[in-house]
């Protein structure tokens, strides 16, 4: 703080602002009397869900709304400049000079034909008009500065050479190119994994002590707010209905919709002392009183095995000589051995290219495996009982807005299992089909309309009634709730939770969100470079996680409690590695101890040794 | 939907001038109209008169007649070779994009062959072998655009296999069939139909270039080509008789090509044409 005070970056001021868009019948409002303050070296958290109004905000800021199309009132001051009445020209040179955005999809954000340091040194020269080769060097400067190792010879290397994380440090480097009085990040880390968003959130808020300006940052993750925020405003469809300092509003939340938002966000943690899954308590948004969480009977039947995998590894060719000789293979998943008894829910977590959805993807037959086998209820997933098999075992997908087929109308949608397997008359699936929708939380007379009238949350019930048709054993959900809100997420994993306590399903639960995780699980394995690292029952892998890299993960979740905010310093820069070995790798023996029972954690090979 | 056919819009002007052109084209035979071939050279270049809207060519032929059928001649040898181009293009295309390896491998390295050829190149080799006629002429040009519609249909594939719902369907025990033609299919729907429009459309062209050339249908029947290439002749004499074959071909053409763009958008359910907004 002491920086900020003694350099003279202005603030951002923002007084009454609304903002209307034009549609069809008129004016409508998204953003109605907002007001706050950034002072430099201070971070204020914009926090709410899809439609909250939050990213128009940020627009705003920046002048990049439509003209035609927006009418926007009140003050927005930089200092003593008075932003809406500022010429397009004089927005212009404010952008980047002293306002910096950074973006969510750090891979779409980088010109993919030119490469990382000309990208730094051309945002250098637009802002700064010095020379080509002192850019260089400036540019080279500040890659180092975001901590991009061996940043003079990366300079040259193009962005598909840089995973997301390091993308997402090449954006906050342009960013940083004019040494911007207001820094303006916009849900930076949701597409990133868990390890490197701990990484960039930490660079962040080094950068800012550094250059002592005011940071606006815009998430609907509480936990990262608690993480990187001094004060927040908390949003609800246009509305400012909560603002204060971070600290206050975790401990003492007035507004049931905050109060909501809290009680939504899965804490790490919070679990421990039960075995099985629990829950969450629904707020009502308008009311603010709880519905409490039912208290939740075990579903577990040890007797009944109906997934069982052994040995499973799958392995692509990437590189191949013009003699077909393989020079480099991904090693997708290695040596995989799970089972799934009735009613359990087994969590595989791991981050991108863990192998934990290829897993998924091989337990459904969509893939075939290079060695190992998969049983279902005892009869194993070959091509050709593939076809039979897939009656038990369902899938539900990541994103609610690819998974169903635009063409089908819900109805159909969710009775296209029946029709693939033949069964049940056209009368009989209409009745199917309305029975599943009100079973899930919708109507049954929504049946004829199309999917692209629903909102992500129900789209997702509506993928869950679908796996459901065919009255499965063992349902696979692969990220299933990763692209909802806070409160939806909560609604859709209560709904999976009910649906086992009443079918006794087995769960297959792929995510990289541990708090979920913690919630929604029997056992827990931990997967890593396709292979699983740690698998055990879930309160021994939460409360005493022993492989070093399950301990990695379970320290880089944010803690919505910002008074337990983390030690900095204690987060490496490591990157995750990549599957993708020489085509003569030979894969190393691992062999596993046994730390209680049921939890069983791989010998930790040399390259663990720090 | 059902208000959409009620009201009458201006978007919809191109399907009603399409069903005109095709009612009158398949009724044409039937019509009241005089016999195309019948000859008046006592009124050779007559100019319009009641009788004869358009007047009469250079064998005192009704102008109007000889070009409604040459339109029911053009028509026909078009749509039946985008027909079949579409369904062993598509094809093609979709079991190449879906399946990949080999199949993908031999199905894209024969439609490069087929691309090679020049279509006009190719279709009068055709003709010189097999002799002029629509018999030769359909197959043909069926096969010179089977590979447009092949590219389309893999491309799309391409893109669609990879969403989520295909995955799912295919997660649900749908057999290979099932997926390529009652999932992927209906959503690639909308490019091919664009292809079909343009298939048709430069299908005409081509059949009228093949006629003008006097490759394709053989005189004394109607033909927009032939009768573009005997106008010229006689330019000087009669203008009109080179203007009408020409304004009749670009109608046709405007019309077919602005059908399908309005069809495309309202066969996508996100449209907003379809909710009536």
């Amino acid at each position: 703080m002491s920086i900020a005070e003694t350099t003279s970056k202005p603030g951002l001021s923002i007084s009454g602002l609304n903002i209307s868009f034009r549609n069809k019948d008129g004016w409508t409002s998204v953003v109605r009397n907002l007001g706050f303050d950034i002072a430099p070296g201070e971070t204020v958290a914009i926090v709410g869900e899809s439609g909250s109004g939050k990213s128009v905000t940020a627009l705003s800021v920046l002048g990049l709304l439509p003209q035609q199309a927006t009418r926007i009132e009140g003050s927005i001051r930089l200092g003593d400049k008075e932003l809406l009445s500022l010429s397009p020209k004089d927005l212009k040179a404010l952008r980047g000079n002293e306002i910096a955005m950074i973006f969510q999809e750090p891979m779409t954000s980088l010109n993919p034909t030119m490469c990382i340091g000309e990208q730094i040194a051309e945002s250098i020269i637009a802002h700064r008009g010095i020379s080509k080769a002192e850019a260089k060097l400036e540019a080279i400067r500040l890659m180092e500065k975001v901590h991009i190792p061996s940043a003079a010879r990366r300079y040259g290397e193009y962005p598909h050479q840089f995973s997301g994380g390091m993308r997402q440090r090449v954006m906050i480097a342009i960013a940083l190119a004019c040494k911007p009085a207001l820094l303006i990040a916009d849900e930076p880390t949701t597409a990133l994994d868990v390890t490197i968003q701990a990484q960039v959130l930490n660079l962040i808020k080094e950068l800012q002590e550094e250059e002592g300006m005011a940071v606006l940052f815009i998430t609907h993750d509480m936990g990262v707010v608690a993480e990187v925020a001094d004060r927040m405003v908390v949003m609800y469809r246009g509305d400012v209905v909560e603002e204060g300092t971070t600290t206050e509003i975790f401990a003492n939340a007035r507004h049931p919709y905050t109060k909501a938002l809290l009680s939504a966000v899965p804490q790490l943690g919070s679990m421990s002392g039960s075995n099985d899954p629990q829950p969450f308590a629904i707020y009502d948004i308008n009311t603010g009183l709880a519905t409490d969480a039912a208290v939740l009977k075990s579903t577990v039947d040890m007797s009944e095995i109906l997934l069982e995998v052994k040995d499973l590894s799958v392995r692509f060719p990437v590189q191949q000589t013009i003699f077909g000789k393989v020079t480099a293979r991904v090693h997708a998943v290695e040596n995989v051995s799970l089972t799934l008894a009735r009613g359990e829910t087994l969590a595989i977590v791991g981050e991108s290219g863990s192998g934990k959805s290829t897993t998924g993807k091989l337990v459904t037959g969509l893939l075939h495996p290079t060695a190992g086998k998969v049983e279902i209820c005892g009869k194993p997933m070959r091509s050709d009982t593939r076809q039979s098999l897939s009656r038990s075992v369902q899938m539900i997908f990541q994103d609610p807005f690819s998974s169903l087929n635009p063409r089908l109308t819900v109805g159909r949608a969710i009775t296209e299992p029946l029709r693939i397997h033949k069964l049940a008359t056209e009368t009989q699936r209409d009745e199917i089909a309305a029975s599943l929708l009100t079973r899930v939380g919708l109507s049954p007379n929504i049946a004829k309309r199309y999917p692209h009238e629903f909102s992500g949350g129900q789209r997702q019930r509506i993928c869950v009634a679908r796996t459901l048709a065919l009255k499965p054993s063992v349902i696979i959900a692969d990220e299933a709730v990763s692209a909802l809100d806070v409160s939806v997420k909560a609604q859709v994993v209560n709904l999976l939770l009910e649906l086992q306590q009443e079918m006794q399903l087995g769960f297959i639960f792929i995510s990289h969100d541990m708090a979920v995780v913690e919630r929604i699980s029997h056992r827990v394995a931990v997967m890593y470079l396709g292979e699983i690292v740690e698998i055990g029952p879930r309160a021994a892998i939460f409360s005493n996680p022993v492989h070093p890299y399950t301990r990695r993960l379970i320290e880089a979740v944010p803690v919505p409690d910002p008074s337990r905010r983390r030690d900095r310093h204690k987060i490496t820069d490591s990157e995750i590695r990549s599957p993708v070995r020489a085509g003569d790798y030979v894969v190393p023996t691992r062999t596993y101890r046994e730390v209680s029972p049921g939890h069983l954690v791989q010998e930790v090979g040399p390259e663990w040794a720090a | 939907m059902t208000g959409t056919f009620s009201k009458f819009k201006s978007d919809q002007i191109p399907a009603y001038l399409l069903a005109l052109l095709l009612i009158v084209s398949l009724l044409a035979p039937v019509l009241p109209l005089q016999d195309p071939l019948l000859m008046d050279t006592a009124s050779r270049f007559a100019g319009p008169s009641a009788q004869h809207l358009f007047g009469q060519d250079e064998f005192g032929r009704d102008i109007l007649v000889r070009l409604i059928f040459a339109i029911r001649n053009s028509l026909i040898v078009a749509f039946a070779a985008a027909v079949l181009a579409g369904i062993f293009g598509t094809a093609l295309g979709v079991l190449a994009g879906y399946s990949r390896g080999l199949t993908e491998m031999l199905a894209m390295r024969f439609i490069d062959i087929v691309l090679c050829f020049p279509p006009l190149l190719l279709a009068m080799l055709a003709v010189t072998l097999y002799g002029p006629g629509p018999v030769t002429l359909i197959p043909v040009l069926a096969i010179v655009f089977v590979p447009s519609f092949t590219r389309v249909a893999h491309a799309s594939v391409l893109s669609v296999r990879s969403q989520d719902y295909v995955e799912a369907v295919r997660s649900m025990g749908a057999s290979n069939a099932r997926v390529m033609f009652s999932t992927i299919l209906p959503n690639i729907a909308g490019p091919l139909i664009v292809q079909f429009s343009f298939t048709v459309a430069v299908t005409v062209v081509l059949e009228s270039g093949l006629s003008f050339l006097g490759l394709g249908v053989l005189p004394p029947a109607p033909s927009l080509g032939l009768m573009i290439g005997t106008g010229r002749a006689t330019l000087a004499q009669a203008p009109m008789l080179l203007v009408w074959p020409c304004a009749a071909l670009t109608a046709m053409i405007l019309i077919l090509n602005a059908f399908c763009d309005d069809l495309r958008d309202r066969l996508d359910p996100k449209s907003s044409k379809i909710r009536g907004q």
